[in-house]
């Protein structure tokens, strides 16, 4: 207790230095590019930006699955020459009623045969009075969303990517869900509505005949023009998917004056546009995004150069983020919004102010308070604390963690709590000096004693901690994160270093009685 | 040398307060307070933040004092309507608060984005002004990340009592989560009365509190166990005064050293900040004085005669 060997004590000096070494990056520029330079990044809350929490549209990745459950039912049934009548789709499966009950039993043979993106994707059974219903299972369901995700997070990278924003983060969270974290962007609305857009352009032909109908034929859609008033009825058959954009670009026409966007196709896509508009010239060919339809042009002769221009009416900016969505790619689903946070810059700077403030006088009071109620052994429970705090930067630096407010009023309770250990240990050399120890055994009772005790109560201050990082979110993670990672550093600075010092002033001094 | 000695004492040396003699009026007094704060809590109840209530609240600034009409003139211009305006720190700072659509609508999430939108459009038709905070929270958020915050608490809770169970006989864990219950009780009182938003940040300070409150009992019945072993046939209450008498100091000074560094954060922090301190700063006076007042007498009550039966002199044959 009362020996430090020369490896032990350069040990615990040569920690010391390492993490003043590790905190540099933090105050000083990177001399070096080979030199790793890791340091603490501000949280939004301190430098201004925008957290988005997006959700993938479930409902609309379920209902795009049933309507291709439908497709491959009908498909499957004509194929094997099977009849069937009413079939619609319910909230989570397909129905139908087979044309005879006899070709029920062919009708689930055939439908079990159909090919699952997952294994046990559905169960096909046929139900009271006759119906046969194939039904989406509930994992299936939680799957597509995950895949949907994983896409939709590359999507979401190049869209944010393209609007020039500086280090975005995007991370998955749960199954459904993508957090976005935008420095110093404080009103993101642009943003917003950049993901918002699931960006699916379809080209098809307009079903003139139908103009005009109440019930549009078998194989028609009635589709909303941009303007949201009008509709086109259009054949519901894609003759060519916007997935096959090599690149899309803003530019003003030459002839109208206008914003429009150009694209244009890959191999596959020319093919079919040359294709599709040789065999329908003087047609109107819809361009549909999001099923509205953008514009629905004549075509006047065969495209096949395999690039194209959109004119809508657009503003410079409409037509730039057209542009850049088509660029892109589509989102496999639509993603909503459902919690935003945006600090303003200014008030970023306000919360490093006061909380650097209140850090500092927090520092002070409890350095003083150390001085003038503990004395010698006070001021190395205080050279402790500075070195408590040099090793949390150096740690928080090392992880390259973001530093949040809370996360700065959690540095600062550690460093409140710091000093209890060394109170602790004083308080017990007190004790011993009072029952007429000498001073070695006092000092060593004392850093026996309060040992155990040091290391029970930062135990369970440790678990709250790790709990609250664990099921916490945001901001709290941030402050359970310093507070975990200061109490490692508390129980090295207090047990090891001021230790170190007490123990070293005693074998200097080899004084009679404590300072105590 | 100046700094070598302390200049300052605490607590003098060797108190023998007598705390186990009004250990009945520490029970009533935390009971009658706890009771309180539970009849607070179901009314009026606690005032919910934005995490946990769900809706849009935006802070914003305007050149020279707001103008709270000329505000709602332009939220109006928006649409935006049952708007709550009302003036927060400065003279210049608005804060404007709209409620969530109900979940029940098909596209509440997002009305609810379209309608910060709609704020910050507003804000931005009045001279000068600009949007320094913006958060919307939807429904399904807001409900999960209650649940969370709540898991989180209750977790923490069963892990503390585990550890001093494993550490300590069980008459120490149950006294002890006991007293914490009572004691987070106090903080939802306090927090009901002073009207704090109770958000992620508070369940953060409660926690805090209940690691600080923790780590001092584990202190106080540290000693109490070594006390224990040391005198065989001390009565329980005699023990744990001489305990709590014994800790006294290490008690008050690092109740201090934790107050003093939350106290600038209460009073310079900033507005998101400050709460969390305040609800701090009382949690280490209730955590404090429970060890000593609650969780000391609870130990002397569950404990009398378990604890002290290896302490009968042997019986002779």
């Amino acid at each position: 207790m009362m020996y430090y060997s020369r490896l032990r004590m350069a040990s615990v000096i040569g920690v010391c230095l390492i993490g003043l070494a590790l905190c540099l990056p933090n105050v000083i520029r990177q001399p070096m590019a080979s030199l790793p330079w890791r340091q603490i990044h501000l949280g939004l809350d301190l430098r201004g930006g925008s957290y988005l929490l997006l959700q993938v549209d479930m409902n609309s990745v379920t209902a795009d699955r049933l309507r291709g459950l439908q497709d491959e039912t009908r498909q499957t049934l004509l194929k094997n020459s099977l009849g069937y009548r009413n079939l619609t789709t319910t909230a989570h499966g397909v129905t139908f009623t087979p044309r005879t009950p006899e070709e029920a039993q062919p009708d689930l043979k055939a439908l079990r045969a159909m090919p699952m993106n997952v294994p046990g994707e559905f169960k096909v059974e046929q139900a009271e009075g006759g119906q046969i219903a194939l039904t989406l299972s509930a994992e299936a369901a939680r799957q597509r969303a995950y895949d949907a995700v994983t896409q939709s997070i590359e999507i979401v990278r190049r869209r944010i990517d393209a609007t020039g924003a500086i280090d975005p983060e995007i991370t998955r969270q749960g199954d459904d869900r993508i957090i976005v974290e935008l420095p110093g962007i404080s009103d993101p609305e642009r943003v917003k509505n950049l993901l918002g857009t699931t960006a699916k352009m379809t080209f098809h032909l307009v079903a003139d005949s139908a103009i005009g109908s109440a019930v549009p034929p078998p194989g028609v859609e009635m589709l909303p023009m941009t303007d949201g008033q009008t509709k086109l009825p259009v054949f519901s058959h894609v003759d060519v998917d916007g997935a096959d954009l090599t690149n899309a670009s803003a530019s003003i026409d030459q002839q109208s004056g206008e914003w429009a966007v150009n694209f244009t196709f890959d191999s596959t896509g020319a093919q079919e546009f040359g294709d599709v508009t040789r065999a329908n010239v003087g047609k109107r060919f819809a361009i549909v995004l999001d099923n509205k339809v953008i514009e629905a042009p004549v075509i006047r002769t065969a495209i096949t150069g395999g690039s194209g221009q959109i004119t809508g009416g657009f503003s410079a900016q409409q037509a730039t983020d057209m542009a850049l969505l088509l660029r892109a790619g589509a989102l496999p689903a639509p993603l909503n919004v459902i919690e935003q946070r945006s600090i303003g810059p200014s008030l970023g700077a306000d919360s490093i102010r006061a909380g650097g403030y209140s850090l500092a006088a927090g520092f002070v009071l409890v350095i003083a308070f150390m001085a003038l109620f503990y004395g010698r052994f006070g001021w190395y429970a205080n050279i402790a604390l500075l070195a408590n705090l040099v090793l949390m930067t150096a740690i928080l630096s090392l992880f390259e963690a973001t530093l949040t407010l809370p996360g700065m009023a959690g540095m600062l309770l550690t460093l409140g709590m710091a000093v209890d250990a060394n109170i602790l240990i004083n308080e017990r050399i007190r004790e011993e000096v009072a029952r007429g120890r000498s001073a070695l055994q006092a000092m060593q009772a004392g850093f026996e004693r309060a040992t155990g005790t040091i290391v029970d109560s930062n135990a369970t201050a440790l678990l709250a901690h790790v709990m609250l990082f664990v099921f916490g979110t945001g901001p709290v993670r941030g402050f359970a994160l310093t507070i975990t990672i200061g109490i490692v550093t508390t129980l090295f600075t207090t047990l090891l270093l001021s230790r170190m010092l007490m123990v070293r002033w005693y074998a200097r001094t080899r004084p009679s009685t404590l300072p105590v | 040398m100046m700094f070598d000695r302390p200049l300052l004492r605490f607590v003098p040396r060797g108190t023998k307060i007598n705390f186990m003699r009004g250990r009945f009026i520490g029970l009533a007094t935390s009971a009658v307070l706890s009771i309180a704060s539970l009849i607070l809590f179901f009314h009026p109840g606690l005032t919910l933040g934005l995490d946990f209530r769900g809706g849009i609240v935006v802070e914003a600034r305007t050149q020279g004092p707001a103008d709270f009409n000329a505000i709602r003139a332009a939220l109006a211009a928006q649409h935006v309507t049952a708007a709550g305006v009302q003036s927060f720190g400065g003279p210049d700072d608005v804060l404007i608060r709209l409620d969530t659509p109900p979940d029940s609508e098909p596209d509440h999430e997002a009305r609810t984005q379209a309608m910060v939108d709609s704020v910050r459009h507003a804000i931005g038709t009045l001279p000068g002004a600009q949007v320094l905070r913006a958060d919307a929270v939807g429904a399904s958020v807001s409900k999960e990340l209650f649940r969370n915050g709540m898991l989180a608490l209750g977790i923490s809770l069963l892990m503390i009592l585990a550890y001093i169970w494993f550490r300590f006989e069980w008459e120490f864990a149950v006294s002890a989560v006991v007293t914490l219950v009572l004691d987070l009780t106090k903080a939802i009182g306090f927090l009901v009365i002073t009207h704090f938003e109770f958000d992620l940040v508070m369940v953060a300070a409660i926690l805090t509190i209940l690691g600080y409150s923790t780590n001092d009992k584990v202190v106080v019945y540290d000693r109490v166990r070594e006390n224990l072993r040391k005198y065989r046939t001390m009565p329980l209450a005699e023990l744990i005064d001489l305990s709590i008498n014994e800790t006294l100091s290490r008690t008050l000074g690092t109740s201090s050293t934790v107050f003093l560094a939350a106290l600038p954060l209460a009073l310079f922090g900033g507005a998101s900040l400050s709460g969390f301190a305040w609800v701090m700063l009382f949690g280490i006076v209730v955590g404090t004085s429970s060890s000593i007042f609650i969780a000391a007498p609870l130990l002397l009550l569950m404990g009398e005669k378990r604890l002290r039966r290896d302490a009968r002199p042997p019986v002779r044959t």
